[in-house]
């Protein structure tokens, strides 16, 4: 059956009523169709009932549409009471004048049927609470319980023809939960007469995992996510995560933040990380991929920067415990209300349940930092594909949120640099890959820090060696040997070699500079020997001058006297 | 035939061994059979011992819930206990005996 369409005007802009329920409302691009008839359908303990019960609630508090939910199935007392553990107060709605919770009993004992009836009773009572309360939104739950009550299908059929007829010129926002059938989407083929909005729920359980799944099988009139988004029911009723969202237009910053690690800052041109980007810390066991990031919690708490650490391994005593034993002191920051750690083991609940926590503490703690230590471990809890796909909706959130992340991952093969399944299911994720390895030589392990990857920065190319000691992470200068880089005992035994050339040139340099001083002496004397011999020669001349002037004398003398 | 009042009690006898109670929505051609026909099987059966009150939904909604109506009309027997349900027009005597429970008079 077809129920006349929207007309040209609606098309453009769809008047939609907001269900107010996390990522519900992103999915149908704003919520159920206004005005007209939504039918949820699912099995039994999917989560129908509660999902109509805040879409009423929502509009209420949210959105100030007050609301009837008629129950076919649960008794109003029992209605308040299962919702209040979600922390919705009914009693107190209905006392606002806000809502309207009808209990239609069928009873097939109770009722003959002898002739021809109609459902007028019940459109009296669905108007008359309607109009008690000028309800726009109206929840009827479960409408099939009716077949089970009353015998004449034809009329029953008929009836509720004219009752989605009647919802439609009422102008309600109406959502009808059906069970769902064996080959249909409800036992009773209800969404042959809602055809505008249909959503299917699902409640899976794939290896002890239970996963909630809803899909929205058509709107018409609108566009809609069409994939099927898991859902998750705690405290806080029903929430949504879609998968991706489907654009990529979040904002970027071009700040940068530092490391926390002397000597890796200047790994990076500029100085760290991009404020905003997402930073993969992988390395084998021990290689100190907590401590790194351990590093970066702190400086971003010096800094003042709200940082959450997600520890999946380590209690946070533990965990601030052994940082105390290379000097970060993670409790002040803890104290100051700059740090918050979550730890929690990852099979404790599903990967969306995770995923969901994290974007809970993330909204209640609005942090600029967050840290995931590991990410490898959730793959213990589902598949490559579950955790890629988690991952990525997490990462989403976070580059949305402009919030610096940093991810460990344990990579287990040792000789490789190249990762394993949950970096190569990430690395492309993420702007920003440090590595840390094992160097192993001669009998000796070294740790080396380098850089795969960073976008948008340039960055060394060099395997830089750090050693832990009391007082943290020291990277250590770069040493070339005949081989290339050397590190451990290679650079102690170079730097031995280094010292012996040393001071063997400077003795050669000691022996030349005396070679040269004797040499000068020497000179010197020679000079001097030299120079005496000219003074006697130069006095043997002027002897000779003179004896030669009194000869002269004496003859010229000789001459006058003659 | 059917009075504008919202509850009318056809014949005033409070204290009657059956109290029926006629829900309608308005002076359907439904409502009117329902009424003719419990009217006629009363007389029949359970003369000078019943009362039978009608109430129009359309003019006080707000009793539909009490009773759980759903569909009407509907005839609901509150006396003698337990209450019972008869829904439609009334046009099949037998199911309606059977669903007041009330023995045929002896033809």
């Amino acid at each position: 059956m077809q129920i006349e369409g929207f007309n040209a005007e609606e098309k453009f802009v769809f008047p939609k009523a907001p269900t107010g329920i996390d990522g519900l409302d992103e999915i149908t691009e704003g919520g159920f169709p206004k005005g007209r008839p939504t039918l949820i359908c699912g099995g039994a303990g999917c989560g129908k009932t509660l999902l109509s019960m805040q879409f009423l609630i929502k509009g209420i508090t949210e959105f100030n549409e007050p609301g009837v939910f008629m129950s076919f199935e649960e008794p109003s007392d029992d209605l308040s009471l299962n919702v209040k553990s979600l922390g919705f107060d009914l009693e107190q709605l209905k006392a606002d004048k806000k809502l309207v919770v009808d209990h239609v009993r069928v009873e097939r004992s109770e009722i003959e049927e002898a002739g021809e009836y109609d459902l007028d009773g019940l459109f009296i009572r669905l108007g008359y609470a309607i109009d008690s309360i000028k309800a726009t939104r109206v929840v009827l739950d479960t409408l099939e319980s009716l077949f089970s009550g009353l015998d004449n299908q034809a009329i029953l059929r008929a009836e509720l023809r004219r009752l989605f007829h009647w919802l439609k010129e009422k102008g309600v926002t109406a959502v009808i939960t059906g069970e769902r059938g064996e080959s249909t989407l409800t036992r009773q083929g209800l969404e042959e007469y809602v055809s505008d909005c249909v959503i299917l729920l699902d409640h899976r359980v794939i290896e002890q995992v239970s996963t909630r799944r809803l899909r929205v099988v058509k709107y018409r009139g609108s566009t809609h996510g069409t994939n099927e988004y898991p859902f998750l029911i705690d405290e806080y009723g029903i929430s949504v995560l879609p998968i991706t969202s489907l654009k990529l237009d979040n904002e970027v910053s071009s700040d940068v933040v530092a490391t926390g690690i002397p000597g890796v800052n200047e790994m990076f041109d500029r100085g760290g990380f991009y404020r905003g980007s997402n930073v993969m810390v992988s390395g084998t066991a021990g290689t100190a991929k907590t401590t790194v990031a351990c590093y970066f919690a702190d400086e971003q708490c010096k800094r003042g920067e709200k940082t959450i650490y997600f520890a999946f391994e380590e209690s946070p005593q533990q965990l601030i415990r052994n940082m105390k034993s290379i000097g970060i002191d993670l409790q002040k920051h803890v104290d100051d209300g700059c740090l918050l750690i979550h730890s929690s083991r990852p099979s404790l609940y599903g990967l969306e349940l995770h995923l969901l926590t994290l974007r809970k503490l993330i909204k209640e703690f609005k942090p600029t930092t967050v840290i995931l230590d590991p990410i490898s471990n959730l793959i213990s809890v589902g598949s490559e594909h579950e955790v890629r796909s988690m991952l990525v909706r997490l990462i989403d959130m976070l580059k949305f949120n402009n919030i610096t992340a940093m991810f460990t991952s344990l990579s287990k093969q040792t000789d490789m640099i190249r990762p394993d399944l949950a970096e190569e299911s990430v690395s492309s994720l993420v702007d920003t890959w440090i590595t840390v390895r094992d160097m192993e030589g001669i009998g000796e392990r070294n740790r080396g820090i380098f850089i795969i990857k960073s976008r948008g920065m340039g960055h060394s190319n060099q395997v830089r060696e750090f050693i832990i000691t009391q007082k943290g992470i020291e990277l250590l200068e770069v040493e070339l040997g005949p081989d290339g880089i050397l590190t451990g005992a290679a650079r102690q035994s170079n730097a031995l070699k280094n010292k012996l050339t040393e001071v063997k040139l400077q003795s050669e340099l000691d022996r030349k500079d005396r070679e040269i001083a004797r040499k000068r002496k020497v000179l010197e004397a020679n000079i001097e020997a030299l120079k005496n011999d000219f003074e006697s020669v130069e006095e043997e001349l002027s002897l000779l001058k003179a004896t030669e002037a009194i000869q002269e004398q004496v003859g010229l003398n000789k001459k006058r006297n003659d | 035939m059917i009075d504008s009042e919202t509850a009318l009690t056809l014949n005033e006898n409070d204290g009657a061994e059956w109290q029926l109670l006629l829900y309608i929505a308005g002076q359907t051609p439904k409502s009117i059979r329902a009424l003719s026909n419990i009217k006629k099987y009363a007389e029949e059966h359970l003369a000078g011992k019943y009362s039978i009150e009608i109430i129009d939904l359309l003019k006080s909604p707000q009793l539909a819930e009490g009773d759980q109506i759903l569909a009407v009309p509907t005839l609901v027997r509150r006396v003698p206990e337990p209450i019972r349900k008869i829904i439609g027009d009334l046009s099949n005597e037998e199911r309606v005996l059977v669903g007041l429970n009330i023995k045929p008079v002896t033809k």
